[in-house]
């Protein structure tokens, strides 16, 4: 156990003690002693860089089931570092900002801190676990831990809603990633991540190269809120704020860029990996930011505007692995895609996140976030409006914000496939630049939307629930922090080249940085007229066009009915798996022991009439068989007659006594097959059981007496024949097929010298096999004492409830 | 079932007292044969039992309860027990559970006779069978409703 793990464990090791530091310390906000964890974490983390931007890598391992390939292997290199950086610095701002917008009386704070820093433990061990094993157990727990957090005020039905939508779609996910990893295992033989780089080209040449590589990006679009899994993630912002910009902006829905980033070097030689990342990662891009312009709820925006830039990031990515094919080695134009990947994940973070804080700065003082209430706040929260501009303008990629830097990388990177002649790109791949460019005009669009409806016209304060005022300090420093980031990384990003983007894009190409390539970060505000810049100037032109005319043409959201909408498919397909299962469950469960006992025979005589004719066990000898005599001729006959005439008799009565009849007419067998302690003991239990068949019949009530015969039913008497045929093919069979010899013999030859006894079956019962014997009379012995408290200990309840009603009620 | 008809019913109750004597001497024999004819612990069990239910069936409840004052499910405890020691006590001398012995004695009345531990086991076999039919029977017997 080494610092390393502990510093990942720490969440989870601190999280035990937060309720009862909640109810112990009730003058403090338990959230600053949370604070404490990833403050601690981020300055622990931020030493590294020192380590990682010369390109070192930090491993430890610790043992946890060695057996199974199974070890908690910390392993921090740039991408790594990058994402805990992220997770601990947001995280830190995050904590600082949710002390001031939960009301420590009001809220369950243990619940809450304790749901967050589980999250937190749990991402930090999916961004630094090397064992795939152990990422899943951590991303999983993200799974469970964002579930808890979105459902945090549990009594609203829209939270639970969100929280279970979010639960089925990431953990589907998460379930076909462990379907991947065993895959990847099989193929590699370790599930070490970078065992599994190293041996890429094995992975490559598999048969079960796709489907892992499928699974495997199911996890990623899934978790990322790709189309058509994004959907869960609007519905998640019924969770409280703080959790929206943390889970939701800034680092869960990022686990999978990293899955894809991190998983790069396994699969990027394949042309497949980049169609299917860079094709769903453009349409999540333009899907989610056109579906962003017609929400009115300011965080249901914000949500559609994340699933559009992770599309973006996730294109990008995708692009990146074009550096690979591509020949001109001295200056890789594709390797400018994940620079871009790796800077905008950046960026995003810090202006999602500091808009996620502003909105909820504005549902906190005004006590709404519909668009349509508000307005003119401007002048009443400057500071936020301040935040909001800075933000809204870095996300719509105008200068001189970050956004705008990573934006004009991403529409370089874009404009780059028509140089490109493999994988067909350069025909196929002009689709994409046309895609971003109309993506980033609606981005435009839903970013000034964001903050001219909530800052600027009309004020309408009669119609907000509380008088609007500025934030409270507290509340401002979180989101303020990352807005001076925006502005700061805008203007001098090159901080960043050198010490995390260039090692978090090193580790997504370490075949590149081995074959001598370099990876050149080199950010700089101006580079001259270039077609992305023309682009974005063309953006900005039709994105104020659009936003000016938006009455006009808002009307086609509504032209697709809800039933087709991909929320509209998951409501109908939740509601109609489960009527199709009570269907499928109503239709076979009938509660009728009838329709059981012909479900059992059917598949007992289908079993073994297949099997038999697929051995081709249907040869029959009957050359052993012994003569059969008169008698047994005649006794066959009463045995036969009286079992099928009891199935015609018209009372119980005569079906009872032909019953004894066949009993004894067995019997007789016995004693014609010289079983003479068989016929004794056959002749006794016989007449008891009619006796008791008899008493049965006295007690029944007199609708059951006077029923008339046995009503015929086709489906019965085919079960029932096919039944007898099969048992009597059966014994044919097993007579006709004997192998071995009985062991019988051995048991006649010792029966004297070895038991002193005459009677072979009772020394085979009390002294070869006494044991089955001993079991047997404990059969019986249970068996009576099952009656005699049957009878004896009956509830008075039962006594006065009629059975029919009783089974009535039962059914129900 | 109908308990007023056997008031009186001397025929019965004499042909009874006699035949159940035959009854219970049958599934002795039956029971001690059974280690070298047809019998053995369970048919003589039920022989027994039969005797018995006669019994029941010639006199009235009250009276067989007072002739016979067994308690039955306890019956079915001991009959256990009984089978059960006759394999521990194998294991008490080192054999594996229910090995059997046997070996000939020289006894006052009966001469030379095997004695085997098989019939201890058969004893239990026997006591289990006799109370778990007198068991099911009379509660049968006498539930009310």
């Amino acid at each position: 156990m080494s610092v390393l793990h502990l510093a990942i464990l720490l969440p989870l090791l601190a999280a035990p003690f937060i309720p009862f530091l909640f109810r112990a310390v009730k003058r403090i906000h338990t959230g600053w002693f949370v604070l404490v964890v990833p403050t601690l974490l981020f300055v622990y983390f931020f030493r590294y860089i020192g380590i990682t931007s010369d390109g070192g890598v930090v491993t430890e391992t610790v043992r946890w089931m060695p057996s199974l390939g199974i070890n908690f292997t910390a392993y921090v290199d740039g991408l790594g570092l990058l994402f805990a950086l992220l997770i601990t610095g947001i995280g830190a701002l995050v904590v600082l900002y949710s002390i001031y917008y939960l009301n420590k009386d009001k809220e369950s704070l243990g619940h809450f801190y304790v749901y967050l820093l589980l999250f937190m433990g749990a991402m930090l061990g999916v961004v630094l676990s090397d064992n795939m094993v152990v990422m899943y157990m951590f991303w999983e727990l993200t799974s469970i831990s964002s579930f808890l957090l979105i459902g945090y005020w549990y009594e609203k039905e829209r939270s639970r809603y969100g929280a279970q939508k979010s639960m089925l779609i990431t953990v589907f996910g998460g379930l076909s990633m462990l379907g991947g990893i065993v895959l990847l295992e099989s193929m590699v033989g370790s599930f070490s991540i970078r065992e599994m780089v190293a041996n890429q080209a094995v992975i490559v040449d598999s048969p079960f190269f796709i489907p892992a590589m499928i699974l495997i990006l199911l996890g990623a679009f899934t978790k990322s809120a790709q189309f058509p899994f994004h959907i869960w993630l609007p519905d998640a912002m019924e969770a409280p704020t703080p959790v929206s910009a943390y889970l939701h902006s800034a680092t869960m829905v990022k686990a999978g860029l990293y899955l894809v980033a991190r998983m790069s070097p396994v699969f990027q030689e394949s042309s497949l990996w980049l169609w299917i990342i860079v094709s769903f990662g453009t349409f999540t891009l333009f899907w989610g930011s056109f579906n962003a312009v017609k929400q009115t709820d300011l965080k249901g925006i914000l949500a559609y505007s994340t699933v559009s830039q992770l599309g973006l990031i996730m294109s990008l990515l995708g692009l990146g692995a074009a550096a690979l094919h591509y020949d001109g080695v001295d200056d890789n134009i594709f390797m400018v895609a994940t620079i871009a990947a790796i800077f905008h994940l950046i960026n995003h973070a810090t202006f999602k996140g500091s808009l996620f804080m502003m909105v909820g700065i504005v549902d906190h003082e005004t006590g709404t976030r519909d668009i349509r209430k508000l307005g003119g706040l401007m002048t009443v929260m400057p500071i936020t409006f301040t935040i909001a501009v800075i933000g809204s303008l870095s996300m719509a990629g105008l200068p001189p914000f970050n956004g705008f830097l990573s934006k004009e990388m991403f529409l370089k990177a874009t404009t780059k496939v028509f140089s490109a002649d493999f994988f067909a790109l350069d025909t196929i791949g002009l689709l994409i630049p046309v895609v971003a460019f109309i993506a980033s005009v609606f981005t435009f669009v839903y970013s000034l939307i964001i903050f001219t409806r909530t800052f600027m016209g009309k004020a309408q304060f009669d119609k907000l629930p509380k008088q609007p005022h500025e934030a409270p300090i507290g509340m401002l420093i979180p989101p303020a922090i990352l807005a001076v980031l925006v502005v700061v990384l805008g203007f001098i990003p090159n901080v960043l080249s050198n010490t995390l983007i260039r090692p978090a894009v090193e580790s997504i190409y370490p075949s590149l940085v081995e074959g001598g390539q370099a990876v050149e970060v080199d950010l700089y505000f101006w580079h001259g007229i270039t077609p992305e810049l023309l682009m974005t100037i063309g953006i900005v032109a039709l994105g104020t066009v659009l936003f000016f005319t938006l009455n006009k043409w808002m009307g086609i959201y509504n032209r697709v009915p809800y039933r087709l909408t991909l929320n509209g498919m998951y409501d109908g397909s939740l509601v109609w798996s489960n009527k199709a299962a009570y269907r499928f469950k109503d239709n076979y469960m009938t509660g009728f022991i009838r329709s059981y006992l012909i479900y059992i025979f059917v598949f007992m005589s289908g079993m073994l009439l297949f099997s038999m004719w697929w051995y081709e066990m249907f040869s029959f000898s009957f050359g052993e068989m012994a003569e059969v005599t008169p008698y047994e001729y005649v006794l066959g006959a009463v045995v036969v007659l009286s079992a099928f005439a009891i199935l015609f008799m018209r009372s119980r009565l005569p079906a009872i006594i032909l019953l004894g009849v066949v009993g004894y007419g067995v019997a007789l067998f016995f004693v014609f097959f010289e079983a003479p302690d068989l016929a004794l003991t056959q002749l006794v239990i016989e007449t008891v059981s009619v006796a008791l068949f008899l008493l049965v019949f006295y007690h029944m009530p007199e609708i059951g007496k006077k029923e008339a015969r046995m009503r015929f039913k086709v489906g019965n008497a085919i079960v029932a024949v096919l039944v007898g045929i099969t048992v009597m093919m059966l014994s044919f069979m097993t007579l006709s097929n004997k192998s071995i010899s009985s062991i019988s013999e051995y048991y006649k030859e010792n029966v004297y010298d070895l038991a002193a006894g005459k009677n072979m079956v009772n020394v085979v019962l009390v002294d070869f096999r006494g044991f089955d014997t001993l079991f047997e009379i404990i059969v019986l012995a249970v068996a009576g004492l099952g009656i005699y408290t049957m009878i004896k200990f009956r509830t008075t309840a039962q006594r006065t409830k009629g059975e029919d009603e009783h089974g009535h009620e039962a059914k129900k | 079932m109908k308990r007023h008809v056997r008031a009186s019913n001397l025929m019965l109750h004499s042909i009874t007292r006699v035949v159940t004597f035959v009854l219970l001497a049958f599934s002795i024999y039956l029971f001690f044969a059974g280690h070298n004819n047809p019998g053995g612990g369970f048919i003589g069990g039920l022989m027994t039992a039969s005797a018995l239910l006669l019994m029941y069936l010639g006199f009235d409840m009250k009276r067989i309860k007072k002739a016979l004052p067994f308690n039955f499910t306890t019956m079915i405890a001991v009959g256990l027990l009984v089978a059960l020691f006759t394999g521990v006590s194998s294991m008490l001398f080192g054999y594996p559970f229910l090995t059997q012995f046997f070996d000939y004695y020289d006894l006052p009345v009966l001469g030379t006779t095997e004695l085997s531990t098989a019939l201890p086991f058969d004893l239990g076999i026997y006591l289990v069978v006799v109370a778990i039919a007198l068991t099911i029977i009379l509660a049968i017997a006498e539930d009310d409703s």
